[in-house]
């Protein structure tokens, strides 16, 4: 099975003059059964961008079709829990919030975690809401996830106007270094959600469970993460262990950065960077050594 | 044009073979399935007890009764030892039952399964419609859908939209471009799905049946459009139960049966094999079994297992008079319970379609509305044939033209002219396949 029985060579040779296309460049595929881990071909997926954006707008136009309220929805569906949040958490529970209004405090995380719990979910469940795509037509499987990752990031960017539009209401002023920082930020987020995304997508596809079990993770994961109350809560000896979490740097840097809250212990960003860069990069492999089974288990 | 025999190898298969696990698929489609097996493995025997006491309620407690502890892993080989190749510009056919392992390679060649063993070479672009309106999707307007489903079958977005608006025209759908297409017709929505498929412009085309689809004007349409495109050079692999499809498309036919290749050859030879079981000619018996008769196509949902001809005087018979009764039996079984069209053709040796019956002539009866096995009973008090040779065509579709079975070649029977004819000659299909009473008058013109 190793040795090939037309080699590249062969091919090359016999598509001079003969073919009826010219001017491409023969491609010749070989498939074979593959076992273990296999690399990622970014070529193959930069090569079917196209796709990922025509499924990120069909995703985002289904979303608010035959809505009156459209986009607004984006709108509401941060304002309502901020609401909520401030009342219960801020109000009655008076959680701290590191010397800055609670409204912001939690709008800020929640902004950020509503990208995350968003993108997780619709990757989570991409296999199987598009298996035609996995069992119909050859589709580099790795853009499926990658559809609803990207089309979250139109209301990350609506959610991020309206925090903005909050501070400067509340007349807060942004460190300098935010216009570098916030991207950097942002790319942690959503690697960090792409890291859960590939394993519990590939997972779902094998195990239907996966699928339930996710929501009930995210919210776990919540609270796990200081969305409604600070890093400072947690006492200092934890703060590393719970920094494991990667979301803990993500929003607790968006906060330095943006409402001026204390920086973050440089260790702890490191370890949910860390954290976040492995569970892409296994999620990612993960998901290609099982994506060979998809089409036989969607 | 690119000559068959002397064009680069586009496809080039060797031993290829695909396994399927069952039980092991079914055992492990939750994770309380794989939980539990790993309990059971680990203390044997005692499984069935470690699954009782797992949490219940997952999304599969219906869970397969291929759970039961005799923890069989049943083979099963989709293709087996398949090897061929196929040249640039060739149209190979695909033929096989059911179930054969023809949609399995297809898949196998798109890349969108692996094979378990042996491997295959595909040199070219490949565009493959396993499948029409991939990705569709019901909120979004008929423009959306082509340009989505168009990038998802591998058509760059300039492509599309060089080609846009033939495919409107192609789909016949301009005024409703922008409608999103779940108040499309059932129609509309194939015909703006194969349109946009009908533009795909691969190097090597593969294509599903998908032509059991849409009227027969419609099918025409891609038929002629598919013609073309196998003119033009391309490569294309075709798999189809329906075998003028194959005639008048392919260059060369292959027939798979239970995952192995039992044929590779000319098209009419291959389809010839195919269509004759063991070697035998069609029955001689005015009785059919029609359960193994392999000159159908359709979904299946119903299908055609038995059909009896009957003379005017109610002996089973292949032999008929023009102008005496027949009647024809069929039994079937269906698995829904839906009113369903039911249509018999009478065809000509030469094949022209002469006679169509429906039920629909008689007002009130309505076949299908019954589940499971039944007959269907269609009788003329005078045939209206000429003499000659003709067979009949069965189909049993959804109301929506889905084609439930569609069986050709049933009960090859023979028209004799009546001995009472007032004709001093005899009437021969060549004069017309016909013959109704009709009125003359001859009077002589006045000047």
């Amino acid at each position: 099975m190793s040795s090939s029985i037309i080699d590249e060579g062969e091919y090359a040779g016999r598509s001079a003059g003969a073919a009826p296309f010219p001017s491409s460049p023969p491609t010749i595929r070989v498939l074979r059964p593959h076992r273990g881990w296999r690399g990622v071909d970014l070529g193959e997926l930069w090569r079917n961008r196209a796709v990922v954006g025509f499924l990120v707008r069909r995703d985002l136009k289904v979303r608010y079709a035959q809505t009156t309220l459209g986009a607004l929805w984006v709108l509401l569906q941060a304002l309502v829990p901020m609401l909520i949040f401030t009342i219960v958490f801020g109000i009655l529970a008076k959680l701290p919030s590191d010397g800055v209004p609670y409204m912001l405090f939690a709008l800020t995380g929640l902004v950020t975690w509503t990208y995350f719990a968003t993108a997780v979910l619709g990757a989570t469940t991409s296999l199987i809401t598009n298996s035609e795509l996995v069992t119909k037509v050859y589709v580099p499987r790795l853009a499926i996830p990658l559809a609803p990752l990207l089309g979250a990031l139109a209301d990350l960017t609506i959610g991020l106007a309206l925090l903005g539009a909050f501070l400067v209401s509340f007349r807060v002023a942004p460190r300098a270094e935010s216009v570098v920082l916030v991207p950097l930020l942002l790319v942690l987020l959503v690697t960090t959600a792409a890291g859960f995304g590939y394993w519990l997508s590939a997972l779902t596809a094998r195990f239907r469970d996966v699928k339930h079990v996710t929501p009930m993770l995210l919210q776990m994961l919540m609270y796990a993460s200081p969305v409604v109350y600070p890093l400072s809560l947690i006492p200092a000896r934890y703060r590393l262990a719970y920094a494991l979490n990667p979301m803990v740097g993500v929003i607790e840097g968006l906060r330095a950065v943006l409402l001026r809250t204390p920086l973050v212990d440089g260790r702890i960003f490191a370890v949910s960077c860390a954290v976040s860069a492995v569970l892409l990069v296994s999620g990612v492999l993960f998901f290609r050594r099982t994506e060979r089974l998809f089409a036989d288990i969607v | 044009m690119s000559d068959n025999s002397s064009g680069a190898v586009a496809v080039h298969a060797t031993q290829l073979g695909k396994r399927y696990e069952i039980g092991g698929r079914a055992r492990h489609d939750t994770m309380r399935d794989a939980v539990a097996s790993a309990f059971s493995s680990a203390m044997a025997g005692v499984g069935a007890a470690a699954r009782r006491v797992m949490p219940n309620g997952t999304s599969a407690s219906a869970a397969p009764p291929a759970l039961a502890p005799a923890r069989e892993r049943r083979e099963f080989w989709a293709l087996r030892d398949l090897s061929f190749s196929v040249r640039e510009g060739e149209v190979l056919g695909i033929i096989g039952r059911n179930g054969a392992g023809k949609s399995t390679l297809l898949k196998i060649l798109c890349g969108i399964t692996e094979p378990t063993a042996g491997e295959v070479a595909v040199r070219g672009r490949v565009g493959s419609l396993l499948e029409v309106g991939t990705g569709f999707h019901p909120d979004l307007s008929g423009r959306d859908n082509v340009f989505l489903n168009g990038s998802i079958l591998g058509m760059s977005r300039q492509h599309v939209a060089q080609h846009f608006d033939e495919i409107l025209a192609f789909a016949g759908v301009e005024e409703f471009i922008d409608t999103p297409i779940k108040y499309y017709s059932t129609g509309m929505r194939i015909r703006l799905a194969f349109a946009v498929a009908a533009h795909l412009e691969p190097e090597i085309l593969i294509i599903d049946e998908v032509l059991s689809v849409g009227d027969a004007e419609f099918q025409e349409k891609c038929l002629g459009r598919m013609d073309s495109t196998a003119r033009s050079g391309r490569t294309v692999l075709f798999v189809s139960h329906h075998m003028p499809s194959v005639k008048r498309l392919c260059t060369r036919c292959l027939w798979i049966d239970e995952g192995r290749l039992q044929m590779d050859g000319p098209v009419s030879e291959t389809i010839h094999a195919y269509l004759t079981p063991n070697g035998a000619t069609a029955p001689e018996s005015a009785d059919m079994d029609l359960r193994e008769w392999r000159n159908r196509y359709g979904h299946g949902v119903a299908t055609f297992r038995r059909a009896r001809l009957l003379d005017g005087e109610g002996r089973p018979s292949l032999v008929l008079r023009r102008g005496g009764g027949m009647t024809l039996e069929l039994e079937l079984t269906s698995d829904v319970q839906h009113p369903m069209r039911m249509d018999v053709t009478v065809v000509s040796e030469s094949g022209v379609n002469v006679l169509s019956l429906s039920h629909h002539d008689v007002p009130g009866c309505v076949p299908g509305v019954m589940r499971g096995r039944f007959t269907v009973t269609c009788s003329l008090a005078e045939l209206p044939l000429a003499a000659g040779r003709y067979h009949f065509r069965l189909v049993a579709m959804s109301e929506r033209e889905h084609v439930h079975d569609a069986v050709d070649d049933v009960l090859p029977f023979t028209v004799e002219d009546a001995p009472d004819s007032p004709r001093p000659f005899q009437t021969v299909a060549a004069n017309g396949f016909c013959v109704v009473p009709s009125r003359w008058t001859i009077a002589a013109c006045l000047a």
